[in-house]
């Protein structure tokens, strides 16, 4: 536990040199934060089939950052080898780096326990637990040892204020959070990921089971709690990745012709204005123009 | 016809054969129903009526076990009680948390690997041992050499046991979503944590129902401890030593004698037996309502 604090908190004094940033993406863009992932050449593998090959990026603290593209170009693969969550798959398998506040993710020695508890997840489908809503958003704080009662109390009106949902729910805490409606239940997780106050919030296409009402509270917390979290949205819906994200990372998934296989990869990558208005790739204008699928 | 010129659209059944099929398969599902029912009804009839006259205080608590030619009213089945009591217990101490860490191993741990196979593949094969061939076992590699004792019976009800109990522990860990499971992981949980904590309470439910129903099984299984308990007339309150007894057991021998008094203790026994074995059913459902209140 001690040398992980370390290793991820010392790194974190050194930003990068500007000069070493994607400077032709950046242009006339104001970087703010300092990087918190920088991914260079990652490959991503399910047994031998290649999902997602030369993903390159950089992303930055207190941003909103975006993945669209279409489906099966592999966002969400992305998204899930930045907390280390695509361990679970057995066959799963990473190349190239992936730096998180300077400190190799997949390095010998890092623990994908100690990973996530510091980059949360928020989920396509809400999957809250089949426990109370009390329960449900002290589960992480619970894992990271806090009993104290009084202060489980705090952490839960606190996350529960942060996700907009208390005064929803404030008289039913020890109800089940699968009573909760969905809009309600996906803001009961992104409560319980705010409950552990992580670094980085990644979430996966979290509206895309909500009405456009829900999706609204959702967009709303998102730029809320931008200041004190850095978070990485993977979302079908072009609009809120404009609507939402400070950048945007478009990817694409091209068809090899000799093998027949889709293997997805990042096409372009920039602050939200620039992809939108004056992307540099024609693959990326054809997407968000709406020419192409 | 008529019905097609008066309007332009047609909205009635295409072919009348689908409705007639409807109706044959509605009443064919109804028949085997009442086909299932029968021997049901039959079996709780039956032995209600010919068991209550036997049952009362004394009879489920008293002793010791009269002989056969004594007639009915006299003793009581109360070792008997006891025995089957201890020693399914017994067993349930020993087949459900093996059982249950068994079931854990093969769906959370185990995956794929050889050992996981390995483990489902014997327990399927336990699961068609005839109980006789189990008590056998148990009467060659330990009675044999300890002699008879409510603990050998344990034993063998034990091994009947423990494959129903992996295999339903097992079925309900599947069902447990892995969205649930991935949730857990993205805040940070150890793999025994995420077990702990989501998956076991998620299926915990089904568990313990699958695990008393394998215990109510257990606990009418007779040819198991022919071999293993022997008799006795008396309560034999140590189960680790010396001969025992049980209903099931005594269910056997008194129903195979001519004499009236045996076969009303026989009815009785039986009667008794079924109770127990409603009341853990019963048990089952309330546990499953109180473990899954949060689940809807």
């Amino acid at each position: 536990m001690d040398q992980s604090e370390q290793n991820v908190v010392a790194p974190a004094q050194l930003p990068k040199p500007a000069a070493l940033q994607d400077t032709p993406k950046d242009a006339g863009f104001a970087s703010t934060g300092s990087p918190i992932f920088d991914a260079k050449g990652i490959s991503i593998y399910y047994g031998s089939f290649r999902a997602v090959t030369d993903v390159s990026l950089t992303i930055y603290e207190n941003e909103i950052t975006a993945f669209i593209g279409p489906s099966g170009c592999g966002k969400t693969t992305v998204l899930r080898t930045l907390n280390r969550l695509n361990d679970l798959i057995p066959e799963a398998r990473v190349e190239g780096e992936v730096d998180y506040r300077g400190v190799s993710l997949y390095g010998a020695g890092v623990s994908p326990i100690a990973v996530r508890r510091r980059i949360g997840m928020v989920f396509q489908k809400p999957n809250p637990f089949p426990k109370s809503i009390y329960d449900n958003v002290a589960y992480g704080p619970r894992i990271n040892g806090i009993r104290n009662k009084g202060k489980l109390d705090e952490i839960v009106e606190r996350s529960l204020h942060q996700a907009a949902l208390w005064d929803e729910v404030k008289n039913r805490l020890n109800k089940s959070g699968l009573g909760l409606s969905g809009g309600q239940a996906q803001r009961l997780c992104i409560a319980r990921t705010l409950a552990v106050e992580p670094d980085v919030v990644l979430m996966d296409e979290p509206a895309s089971a909500l009405d456009p009402i829900a999706t609204g509270k959702i967009e709303d917390l998102m730029h809320e709690i931008k200041s004190q979290y850095t978070i990485v949205i993977v979302t079908p819906n072009m609009q809120q990745a404009n609507r939402v994200s400070d950048r945007n990372a478009f990817y694409s998934v091209p068809v090899n012709p000799e093998s027949d296989t889709r293997t997805g990869t990042l096409v372009e990558y920039g602050p939200t204005q620039q992809i939108f208005e004056d992307p540099q790739d024609p693959r990326t204008q054809a997407y968000v123009t709406g020419r192409m699928g | 016809m008529a019905a097609m010129e008066q309007s332009a659209v047609d909205l009635r059944e295409p072919a009348g054969w689908r409705r007639r099929k409807n109706q044959v398969t509605t009443v064919l599902m109804w028949l085997s129903f009442v086909a299932v029912l029968i021997p049901l009804g039959f079996v709780l009839f039956t032995v209600i009526a010919k068991g209550a006259s036997a049952i009362n205080w004394q009879f489920l608590t008293g002793g010791p076990i009269p002989p056969n030619v004594v007639p009915a009213g006299i003793g009581g089945m109360g070792p008997a009680v006891y025995g089957t009591l201890v020693i399914t217990g017994l067993a349930a101490a020993m087949a459900v948390p093996l059982g249950i860490l068994g079931a854990i191993y093969v769906n959370e741990y185990g995956g794929r690997g050889a050992l996981a196979r390995v483990v489902r593949f014997m327990s399927d094969v336990m699961t068609g041992v005839p109980s006789i061939i189990m008590g056998l076992f148990i009467f060659s590699i330990w009675v044999l050499h300890f002699g008879y004792s409510g603990l050998a019976g344990a034993f063998a009800l034990a091994c009947l046991m423990l494959p129903v109990v992996i295999r339903s522990s097992e079925e309900m860990l599947k069902l447990v979503p892995d969205p649930l499971r991935e949730a857990s992981y993205a805040l940070g949980a150890t793999k025994s944590r995420v077990t702990m904590t989501v998956v076991l309470p998620a299926a915990i439910g089904g568990i313990v129902s699958g695990a008393l129903l394998a215990i109510a099984r257990a606990a009418g299984e007779t040819a198991p401890l022919l071999f293993t308990i022997l008799t006795v007339t008396a309560t034999n309150t140590n189960p680790f030593s010396g001969a025992n007894t049980a209903l099931s057991t005594q269910i056997f021998t008194n129903a195979t004698q001519p004499y009236l008094g045996a076969q009303s203790r026989a009815w009785g026994s039986a009667l008794t037996l079924i109770a127990i074995a409603f009341i853990l059913m019963i048990v089952a459902r309330i546990v499953t309502a109180r473990f899954t209140r949060y689940s809807s």
